[in-house]
């Protein structure tokens, strides 16, 4: 099994997307709920697994384009197939997912197994009969839309309209036709005409839930951008600017690090937005850009490590971040295999592990607790005993219900609310 | 638990540098964090991935770290202080002018980068013993002795050192941008890949600089110690000479 770089629910919640840093997807879909086993709400089996994207060479360049799964974005279901657009660092692709349970018997001109018949041996006509067979899921690549991104995708999102979608890298924004891929027209351009004077990159980005003309993107200098598309055509100029002052009694050379946002997500409701930084969850009221209206700590003890997160890269790590169903909850990712899910009124807190051991199925998890200075108490880990490899960067939360998805490096974990 | 071997502070927030005895008598422990922090963050930029684009993101964090860190030194003015030591300046003259080799050959041969060497780099260039990277230690230790000559002889301005290191800076953006194919035959058929090895790197570049700023130019016998394969330090050591000379005349 290979880490998992991305995890993403379908909007039914039935479906549940993964991809990994070999470039598979696979798709694992809800047990139908039986009268027999009322109480369990469905577990989640394999449904189908694909290679999505292959390891590429960039002849120009001398280099290797990754495999690697950034994203996964579901499209909302039109017909009886589904659909997810996934990329890489270069290129996206809609994938269609369908579901074969039939198969047509009594061809005309074909045999069983395909040849073509002797035109001297059909004799009569007939009508050719469907038969069932083993369910058979295929995935099939419909579209594939490439070579418009000079750095690497970090971000796509699918539009309201449900026609469009933009893919942005770290200096550029792209709008996307979901039908045409020869073609995608610029929105947002970072890039400075000398190179030289890079100081700020593109982080994240994403549609607004019910406005298709608004969309928002993230910095790594900690701001967020709020942009309408009817106001031009080029989007450079925002329509709302969100930071948080500084403060000065905090300020360290890493500052600037541990304020790149590198998640960026819209409440269910659109009325708020919530972004991730190194050690904080932010949520922010779209009607107010001076400062965010909540702001939780997820490893605060970090803080006085940050020299040696520097040294060994981890404070480099993108964390992701979710909102519940009625967005009463928000989630993400630390190290050590830890969760946090901040409940937002009233405000509460908890801290989970993402492990087999002590876990059995079924059972309650058990809340963690860090401590970082004098005595550790018992059940209580240690700032310097945490594991900076087992680090979970990507969760999801289900459309309706409360259960969610843990990706810890190559495992997934799939947890749901307790039922009384 | 990650730290390799080194034992460093972590700064939690900046010290009050200013006024008191106490103060003052923090200063070079301050100034030696800063700069290991520099040194640090220079390496990262360098130690980009030559198959694999390097993280953007991650390369502008740390520039905008390391740019930081310059503007901060330049109004404490201890990057005068720096100067004199010349230590702290010869390796970030070392570790920015390693980005020479990231370069084509073809820019070499042109003599774009390479600076013009006056008669004090002739002597040096017949000491080299090395056959091994040998273009690397010629480019980077000719370039420092440059620079270290003109720190205690001139004393040059900060804002001109700011000039050549903001250059080096963008040069090294330029690199992660532009990486042409020859550029990495050159690097992969010239270059020691010990070099780019973070540990050995850092443990070269610590040592030095630690000695260099807690003791003073008097003891600049650097420890040759195990990392024979590291021709950084092996540089360093016939810099570290080569300075003796200068200091003592």
């Amino acid at each position: 099994a290979d880490i998992i770089s991305t995890v993403e629910f379908d909007y039914s919640g039935d479906l549940l997307a993964t991809g990994d840093k070999g470039g598979r997807v696979v798709i694992f879909q809800r047990e139908q709920e039986t009268k027999s086993r009322p109480h369990f709400r469905g577990e989640y089996n394999v449904y189908s697994t694909f290679q999505s994207h292959e390891p590429e060479f960039d002849y120009l360049k001398s280099l290797e384009i990754e495999e690697k799964i950034n994203k996964i974005r579901w499209l909302p279901r039109q017909n009886a197939a589904h659909f997810l657009l996934s990329t890489n660092d270069k290129t996206i692709k809609l994938w269609k997912i369908s579901e074969r349970d039939k198969r047509a018997e009594g061809y005309n001109l074909k045999d069983e197994d395909g040849r073509l018949r002797e035109p001297f041996r059909v004799t009569e006509l007939r009508v050719p009969t469907l038969k069932p067979m083993d369910l058979m899921v295929e995935a099939s690549p419909r579209r594939i839309f490439a070579n418009a991104h000079t750095y690497h995708i970090n971000s796509i999102s699918v539009n309201s309209d449900h026609a469009t979608y933009l893919s942005a890298d770290d200096l550029r924004i792209n709008l996307w036709h979901l039908e045409i891929t020869n073609r995608s027209f610029n929105i947002v351009d970072i890039k400075p005409a000398n190179m030289e004077e890079l100081t700020e990159v593109i982080t994240a980005a994403e549609f607004h839930p019910h406005q298709c003309n608004v969309f928002v993107y993230s910095s790594s200098k900690g701001t967020i951008r709020l942009c309408d598309m009817r106001s031009s055509a080029l989007c450079d100029q925002h329509s709302k600017f969100f930071e948080e002052p500084e403060d000065p009694s905090s300020r360290s050379f890493f500052s600037e690090i541990i304020s790149s946002i590198s998640d960026v997500k819209f409440s269910h409701s659109g009325r708020y937005m919530m972004t991730r930084d190194y050690l904080s969850v932010k949520v922010w009221d779209l009607n107010m850009e001076n400062r965010p209206v909540e702001t939780y700590q997820v490893h605060e003890y970090l803080r006085s490590k940050l020299c040696s997160l520097y040294e060994n890269d981890c404070i480099f790590d993108k964390f992701e971040c979710c909102w519940s169903a009625s967005d009463s909850t928000i989630m993400t990712g630390s190290y050590n295999n830890f969760f946090r899910m901040f409940d937002r009124n009233p405000r509460r807190d908890t801290t989970l592990e993402a492990s087999r051991e002590g876990n059995k199925p079924r059972a309650m998890l058990k809340p963690r607790k860090v401590c970082t200075a004098g005595k550790r108490k018992k059940d209580e880990i240690s700032v310097d005993s945490l594991d900076f490899n087992k680090k979970i960067l990507h969760t999801a939360w289900h459309p309706t219900e409360n259960f969610i998805a843990v990706a810890a490096t190559n495992n997934l974990y799939l947890f749901q609310d307790k039922i009384n | 638990m990650f730290v390799r071997g080194l034992k460093r502070k972590c700064f939690d927030g900046e010290e009050d540098i200013e006024g008191t005895l106490a103060g003052i008598k923090a200063i070079p422990s301050y100034n030696l964090q800063r700069q290991s922090l520099l040194d640090m963050s220079l390496v990262k930029l360098q130690l980009c991935h030559m198959l694999v684009e390097p993280n953007l993101c991650r390369s502008v964090l740390i520039a905008n770290t390391v740019r930081q860190i310059q503007e901060e030194m330049t109004q404490d003015g201890t990057w005068q202080m720096i100067n004199t030591q010349s230590t702290g300046q010869a390796s970030l003259d070392r570790l920015v002018s390693t980005d020479i080799l990231c370069r084509s050959s073809r820019d070499q041969a042109e003599g774009k980068h390479v600076p013009s060497y006056g008669t004090f780099n002739k002597d040096f260039e017949s000491d080299q013993a090395q056959d091994s990277s040998e273009t690397m230690s010629t480019a980077s230790s000719v370039q420092a002795p440059r620079n270290l000559q003109s720190n205690v002889w001139e004393m040059e301005n900060p804002q001109e050192n700011k000039g050549n290191f903001q250059k080096s800076l963008d040069q090294i953006f330029e690199t992660l941008e532009n990486k042409s194919p020859n550029s990495v035959e050159d690097l992969f058929s010239e270059v020691d890949n010990s070099y780019y090895d973070l540990d050995t790197m850092l443990t070269g570049m610590m040592s030095n600089t630690k000695m260099g700023h807690c003791d003073g130019l008097e003891t600049f016998s650097s420890p040759t110690n195990t990392a024979s394969n590291s021709n950084c330090k092996s540089d360093l050591n016939e810099l570290d000479h080569i300075v003796e000379i200068l200091v003592e005349s």
